[in-house]
């Protein structure tokens, strides 16, 4: 597998704030990759290194293999970017910014826009200053899904969208997988990027605290289990592993670390087990967990 | 109408810079062109010759109006100012109000304020206080001024009166456009272009003097305050009609209100293309500056047709005038006081024409800071291509703004001394002399644009400086090094254009370019 984006020891300080403070991120080639944090934490400024609008103190960052403060202009024919933040000019209609947009970028697939709008529920005939914040959105969704580039740098995309077009949103994205595009989709909506992403690394005060599967990921996690015995709980509470215990009578609740999930069902069965409903850990937790103590 | 007081008071916050400065324009300009008058025209002939000159040329008369009364300080100035004062608080009246109605609407703030106790009509009422009264404050003003230099009260009531009675035609015009359309831009544009057919209304009647059809200045706000004979027969009974037209249009406007929903207009807004035919950065910027482009070529070429006009009336009028002829003939003639005009009135337009050219750079900025621009270089186009597409229209848009103002000036001034063949080429040469002092300007907003962004404002200080230094530095008495300090100081002065300081300025302006092109490549985006 190959790297579309490989960015190591970055360092982007503005003024007194260390925005960027040695960040490494490696997105691999035809995966959807999740790039998680609070506002405030250097996503955006990641983005806006790897598209060239910001230069890096230091560190190195590679994107579809050049360089982006120095290839910029060849490297962004072969991109497409969503930016969080969408202002579209008031005097052109959407229709005329995805066109010029994707005109700029060399072209895009005429089906696919027609596809697009009908989707989003989009009339590209509007200005651009009567959309909402949720139709400019769209407008700037639009103009990078119809482009056929290789790589999609999504920067919060789905902020002002309603549930609704959230959903088309995930199939639009399921479909850019399909196309064995890469995609890079920052977001702090967990769901979405639990529901969409391959991959996900954690960003946290400019740094990338955590990155792998979500598989790897609940695997530093803990289960919740709750069970009705049939009888008393015993050994439990001494269990490596057991956290939160409650038991009251035959009832226990408690969580436990994933990777000692084994030992402690087995004490379990060993009490005999009547109900069980165990739940696995969201990324929710996860996230939580990591920002917990920056308070 | 509940909250209106608070309303009041926001505006008058919000616009807590803008107002007084108004006020003082006016005011000042009031008090400015009648110490003028009573300088240059402090005798009874030198006055009776004006009034001949002033109402036997129709430029003049088209301009200004007829000089109804030259015998007394107060009729001059009410010719020389009056028409004027009444476009310039017209002016004030129609930005106020769309100000604090149709653009907070256009911005969603008022959905916000309406949600708090507000009444229905309350932002509307307060706009018009707001406008209206800054209208009223002005008009009493002047008078209050012209009553300090000496002048007849009666006369400087009717004046200061007649002012503000267009400041109030036009609250009222303004509050009804801004009914119109979803867009404050529109609704500006609606009340501007009225603001522009009743001037014309006005000079079509007045510009043929006696003979032609006066009555059409009936039909004009401007009209009427002509039609008062402010320090003549002071007719205070015109100003009556401006004074319903004001309850008129704000009563229909108040009704509309109640009529119509927040944030729409009566006018249908409507759909532009689902596809577009622009692909290219210039493409883009085109869209984004041609508005202004033309609506400067358009004014400056006014400008051009209005100064040309009275060109030959300069020379007649020195001609006319026995001493003045003397010292004028001493220093070369008619023709020289000519050719001195066009020198001033052409400087004059380089330093206007810088106004567009920073502006046209500065879009840059906006487009920067309003995150527009990062969409666009996150495509293939480079941060030169970007820059480049905006800074042509400074560079050669600034050309054809100056090609216009020429235009103007030679075509009417040609057809003046029947001699459009010489005169045109003179005239399109002596205004596009200016361009590289122009160029000047524009590269120091390029280099605060590339090096140091969040600066650009500093544009317009230099800009002002240049102007300040041009028009007012000789007669403050600035030393040589100062006045260099202009690039328009070094513009050779028409008739004598020799190559040399074109030359240079035009080498300048390139390294200037080139500075804030090589520094925009290395630096941040930033906002």
């Amino acid at each position: 597998m190959t790297s579309a984006i490989s960015v190591s020891g970055l360092v982007k300080t503005f003024g007194p704030t260390r925005a960027l403070d040695d960040l490494n991120l490696d997105v691999q080639t035809g995966e959807v990759h999740g790039f998680l944090g609070p506002n405030g934490a250097g996503k955006s400024t990641t983005i806006r290194i790897l598209l060239g609008l910001l230069r890096a103190d230091s560190g190195t960052a590679r994107l579809l293999g050049g360089d982006p403060w120095k290839d910029t202009a060849a490297l962004h024919r072969r991109l497409a970017y969503v930016p969080g933040d969408v202002n579209l000019w008031p005097n052109l209609t959407g229709g005329e910014v995805i066109d010029l947009l994707g005109r700029l970028r060399g072209g895009l697939n005429k089906a696919r826009r027609a596809e697009l709008l009908e989707r989003f529920e989009l009339d590209p005939r509007k200005k651009g200053r009567t959309y909402s914040k949720g139709n400019r959105q769209k407008v700037a969704l639009v103009a990078a899904l119809s482009s056929d580039v290789e790589l999609l740098i999504l920067d919060e995309p789905t902020s002002g969208l309603d549930p609704l077009m959230e959903a088309v949103f995930q199939d639009c994205i399921n479909d850019e997988r399909e196309r064995g595009r890469t995609v890079l989709l920052s977001s702090h909506i967990l769901a979405e990027v639990e529901a969409l992403c391959d991959r996900v690394s954690i960003i946290r005060n400019g740094h990338i605290v955590e990155t792998g599967t979500l598989a790897d990921l609940r695997h530093l996690t803990r289960t919740s289990i709750s069970a009705e015995l049939a009888g008393p709980p015993n050994g439990l509470t001494s269990m490596a592993g057991v956290h939160d215990l409650v038991a009251e009578g035959n009832r226990v609740k408690f969580e436990v670390d994933s990777d000692k999930l084994d030992p402690v069902l087995k004490q379990l069965v060993s009490s005999g087990v009547r109900t069980l409903t165990s739940q696995p850990p969201t990324l929710e937790e996860l996230f939580l967990r990591h920002y917990e103590d920056t308070k | 109408m509940i909250g209106t007081l608070h309303l009041v008071r926001l505006a008058l916050r919000r616009s807590r810079i803008l107002l007084p400065v108004w006020i003082f324009f006016l005011v000042f300009t009031t008090l400015s062109t009648t110490t003028a008058l009573e300088e240059v025209y402090g005798t009874q002939q030198s006055r009776a010759l004006l009034g001949a000159t002033a109402n036997a040329n129709s430029a003049f008369l088209a301009m200004l109006g007829p000089l109804h009364d030259w015998s007394t300080l107060g009729g001059l100035v009410a010719w020389r100012w009056g028409v004027f004062a009444g476009l310039f608080i017209a002016i004030m009246a129609l930005l106020v109000v769309t100000r604090h109605t149709r653009a907070e609407e256009e911005a969603g703030r008022t959905e916000l304020v309406s949600a708090a106790v507000v009444g229905r009509h309350a932002h509307l009422a307060a706009a018009v206080i707001v406008a209206g009264g800054t209208s009223l404050l002005i008009g009493v003003l002047q008078a209050l001024v012209l009553i300090g230099k000496d002048l007849p009260a009666d006369g400087a009531w009717a004046f200061g009166l007649s002012t503000a009675s267009v400041g109030l035609v036009f609250t009222g015009v303004s509050a009804f456009t801004a009914q119109l359309s979803e867009n404050s831009r529109v609704s500006n544009a609606l009340a501007g272009g009225f603001l522009g057919v009743i001037y014309l209304l006005r000079a079509a009647g007045d510009a043929a003097g006696e003979s032609g059809p006066q009555w059409l200045t009936w039909f004009s706000p401007i009209g009427w305050t002509e039609q008062v004979r402010s320090f003549g027969d002071n007719r205070f009974w015109v100003l009556l009609i401006p004074l319903a037209v004001f309850v008129v249009l704000v009563g229909t406007s108040a009704y509309v209100v109640t009529r119509r929903d927040v944030g729409l207009g009566l006018l249908p807004t409507r759909l532009g293309p689902a596809h577009g035919k622009i692909g290219t950065p210039f493409g883009l910027a085109w869209r984004l500056q041609k508005g202004s482009l033309i609506g400067w070529s358009v004014a400056l070429f006014v400008v051009g047709v209005i100064y040309g006009s009275v060109a030959q009336a300069v020379g007649q009028m020195v001609e006319d005038n026995p001493t003045l002829g003397q010292i004028v003939q001493q220093i070369g003639g008619a023709d020289a006081m000519v050719d001195a005009f066009f020198a001033t009135v052409t400087q004059l337009i380089g330093l206007i024409s810088s106004i567009y050219l920073v502006q046209a750079v500065l879009r840059l900025r906006s487009e920067e800071t309003s995150f527009r621009a990062e969409p666009l270089l996150a495509t293939p186009v480079s941060r030169w291509g970007w820059v480049a597409s905006h800074a042509v229209f400074a560079l050669v848009g600034g050309a054809i703004v100056l090609a216009f103002a020429g235009l103007g000036l030679g075509l009417v001034h040609g057809l003046q001394i029947g001699d459009v063949g010489t005169a045109l080429p003179k005239m399109l040469g002596a205004a596009l002399v200016q361009l590289p002092a122009a160029w000047v300007v524009a590269g120091v907003a390029l280099v605060l644009f590339g090096l140091f962004p969040q600066f650009t404002g500093v544009s317009w200080a230099v800009v002002s400086a240049s102007l300040v230094i041009t028009l007012l530095g000789p007669a403050l008495q600035l030393d040589q090094w100062a006045l260099d300090v202009s690039p328009f100081t070094h513009v050779p002065k028409y008739p004598d254009i020799v190559a040399g300081p074109l030359l240079w300025l035009s080498a300048v302006a390139v390294v200037l370019l080139a500075a804030g092109f090589a520094g925009f490549r290395r630096r941040d985006l930033t906002t």
